[in-house]
């Protein structure tokens, strides 16, 4: 079978979906010549009518997609950096997010936000090493995390076919994965719908992003002691509650690792949801990136705020001596 | 270039002018609640360069946005009934005074972001033109606007990309309390000449001058020219907002009120008529808004269960907030 690069996959689908639809276009900064590699060969084919540079103007140019969206277009917006959607989160949430009820449903404004490489970049520090997604499940904006080469094929597909704005981290912990896929059985994947990646009867541990990765060799390492299921939900807004629900309510416990900083992450309102809907074995716990974290610089500092596989074990074990 | 309609012309004005004294009645006695911001002495703005327009073209309003719904071709009836927070309303009930918005008549909606709708208009005149369609778009904004650099970098993506966008500016000097030349270091002119961009002074208290103005840059951007900027001259007549008829605010004297006043929109342009046109044209008004106040307090007020309808284009139903 064939092996599919995550990157490569989040190219397959824009150029899919650009020869499939005429109305999606992208646009970004230094896109034509595909900084982010993500669209690479983009411009030859499609031209530059439909893969648009932008200048540093993250604001306008979030504002413009909302309008070109408006006016029935189908826009892609990449961002090299997720720390920039700090500065759009005005125009994503103010506008394109709100004009549908604001306007009492005269309007659709259907963006897609890609943010290939959220997240650490070990070495990008403060400033480029943020991932931003529980805020846009806070305010309600879809938002997508895929782990896999598939899921980030078939979610962009999805993503760009959706009628609502959504927002797309492609964590740089992933962007490397690898997978052997069956091109011809890539499919949109649906939003709002998890995935259990391995069946266990012991433990859910939910895992987002590229932790999913970790998850599964903290899975195997721990086989023979705990039978571990890991739940990757890929949409965290809408979240796939049921799924999740059906998963914990077979094995009673529930361990949640979230690249996000503690406080009002998305592993608050997981566990808070599964609390209000299942009686657990023992008390549910979380990892996730600390307080208010800002990733420092050296390379240790970075991996030492970041959750790890060793916290995620232990985080395990200790839910299992709970209860 | 579309021709003078003197009676017209005056009808628009007037019409603005007696739905925003109707309004006021309503904010007093209690039907409109949250207040708003009156139009009050802008009118011949709105009314100068919406006929100026064509039917198709688009517009985005702000904060003190009545006027440019109204001029722009809205119904009377359902733009109070919106104040009014009606189901009958423009945006059924859901938008109020600062996002009513009518897509129909090219609406893209007042925006109560100062400086936030400039870009989303440049999109979407971008994406209507790259389909073919002749529109071109204006955008209204205060004088407190030109210090928003999100604006800035619209004017910079509307003039590199040739996007023909009028750039409307209503300087009625002042940004709520703040007199322009406490807030505007150089010009407003100077900010668009900076990106390259046509930029006039009018007398934005004579609609047919406005009108003028306006045609003449509307044929040149239809004809392939790119954006161009007007500082409209005006003064507001009432309050910043309602909420100083119970609370005065001290900052401006009331001799500046007196001399901004003296120069009425209304009465510039009902002086071109006759005794009898401008009479017949008076009375149609009295009779349109009669029917309008008649309408919106006889609508029915939305559902309460329904408060978060039209929240997702998708139709996906949010949680519910209680236990």
């Amino acid at each position: 079978m064939p092996r599919l690069s995550y990157r490569k996959a989040l190219t397959r689908a824009l150029a899919d979906e650009m020869a499939r639809d005429e109305s999606v276009f992208l646009l970004g900064e230094d896109i034509r010549v595909a900084a982010s590699n993500v669209t690479a060969g983009l411009l030859k084919k499609f031209g530059p009518e439909r893969v648009l540079d932008t200048p540093l103007s993250e604001q306008a140019f979030t504002s413009f997609a909302t309008g070109a969206a408006l006016a029935g277009l189908r826009p892609v917006v990449e961002f090299q950096i997720p720390s920039l959607l700090f500065l759009v989160f005005e125009q994503i949430v103010n506008h394109a997010h709100k004009f549908p009820l604001m306007t009492g449903g005269q309007c659709a404004v259907p963006v897609t936000y890609l943010v290939p490489g959220s997240g650490s970049r070990t070495g990008w520090a403060g400033q480029h090493s943020d991932h931003p997604y529980s805020l846009f499940a806070h305010v309600g904006v879809t938002t997508l995390v895929p782990a896999t080469p598939a899921d980030a094929y078939g979610l962009l597909v999805s993503a760009i076919r959706h009628v609502d704005p959504v927002v797309l981290f492609a964590p740089a912990g992933a962007m490397d994965v690898r997978a052997d896929v069956d091109f011809a059985a890539l499919a949109p994947v649906p939003i709002g719908k998890g995935r259990v990646h391995r069946p266990g009867a012991d433990v859910t541990v939910v895992a987002v992003g590229h932790l999913v990765h970790d998850a599964l060799a903290v899975a195997d390492e721990l086989a023979g002691q705990v039978s571990v299921e890991v739940f990757d939900p890929r949409t965290l807004y809408p979240f796939d509650w049921d799924g999740l629900t059906e998963s914990v309510a077979r094995t009673g416990r529930l361990v949640v690792v979230d690249d996000s900083n503690r406080s009002c992450g998305i592993a608050g309102e997981i566990i808070a949801t599964v609390v209000e809907r299942v009686r657990l074995l023992a008390p549910p716990r979380r990892v996730t990136r600390p307080d208010g974290a800002v990733l420092p610089f050296a390379p240790a500092l970075d991996r030492a705020v970041q959750p790890g596989r060793e916290q995620l074990t232990a985080a395990i074990q200790l839910t299992m001596k709970d209860g | 270039m579309t021709r003078s309609d003197p009676v017209r012309l005056y009808r628009t004005v007037r019409l603005i002018r007696r739905f925003e004294e109707r309004a006021i009645e309503l904010v007093r006695s209690g039907a409109i609640v949250g207040g708003i911001h009156p139009y009050l002495g802008q009118e011949g703005i709105a009314a100068g360069v919406c006929a100026a327009l064509r039917a198709d073209d688009l517009v985005t309003g702000t904060h003190r946005g009545h006027g440019h719904v109204l001029a722009k071709g809205a119904d009377p009836a359902r733009m109070l009934a919106e104040l009014l927070g009606r189901v009958t309303g423009l945006n059924r009930g859901r938008g109020g005074s600062m996002h009513a918005a009518d897509l129909g008549v090219g609406v893209l909606g007042a925006n109560a972001i100062v400086g936030a709708a400039g870009a989303i208009l440049t999109g979407a005149v971008w994406a209507r033109r790259r389909r073919g369609d002749d529109v071109v778009g204006a955008t209204f904004f205060g004088d407190g606007a030109v210090n928003e650099g999100m604006l800035l970098e619209a004017f910079n993506l509307a003039a590199l990309w040739r996007v023909p966008v009028l750039f409307v500016c209503e300087n009625n000097g002042y940004a709520t309390t703040m007199p322009v030349d406490g807030a505007v270091a150089g010009t407003i002119g100077g900010r668009a000449e900076a990106f390259g961009m046509p930029a006039a002074v009018v007398d934005g208290q004579d609609p047919e001058t406005v009108r003028e103005v306006t045609a003449a840059a509307v044929d040149r951007m239809r004809a392939g020219g790119g954006p161009e900027l007007i500082e409209a001259r005006t003064y507001r007549f009432d309050a910043h907002h309602t909420f100083e008829h119970a609370v005065r605010l001290d900052y401006r004297a009331p001799e500046e009120v007196a001399r901004g006043r003296s120069r009425d929109p209304v009465e510039i342009q009902g002086g071109r008529l006759g005794d009898a046109d401008r009479a017949a044209v008076d009375a149609e008004v009295e009779s349109v808004l009669a029917a309008a106040v008649e309408f919106a307090l006889a609508s029915p007020e939305p559902d309460p269960a329904g408060a978060l309808e039209h929240l997702y284009a998708s139709g996906l139903v949010a949680r519910t907030g209680g236990g």
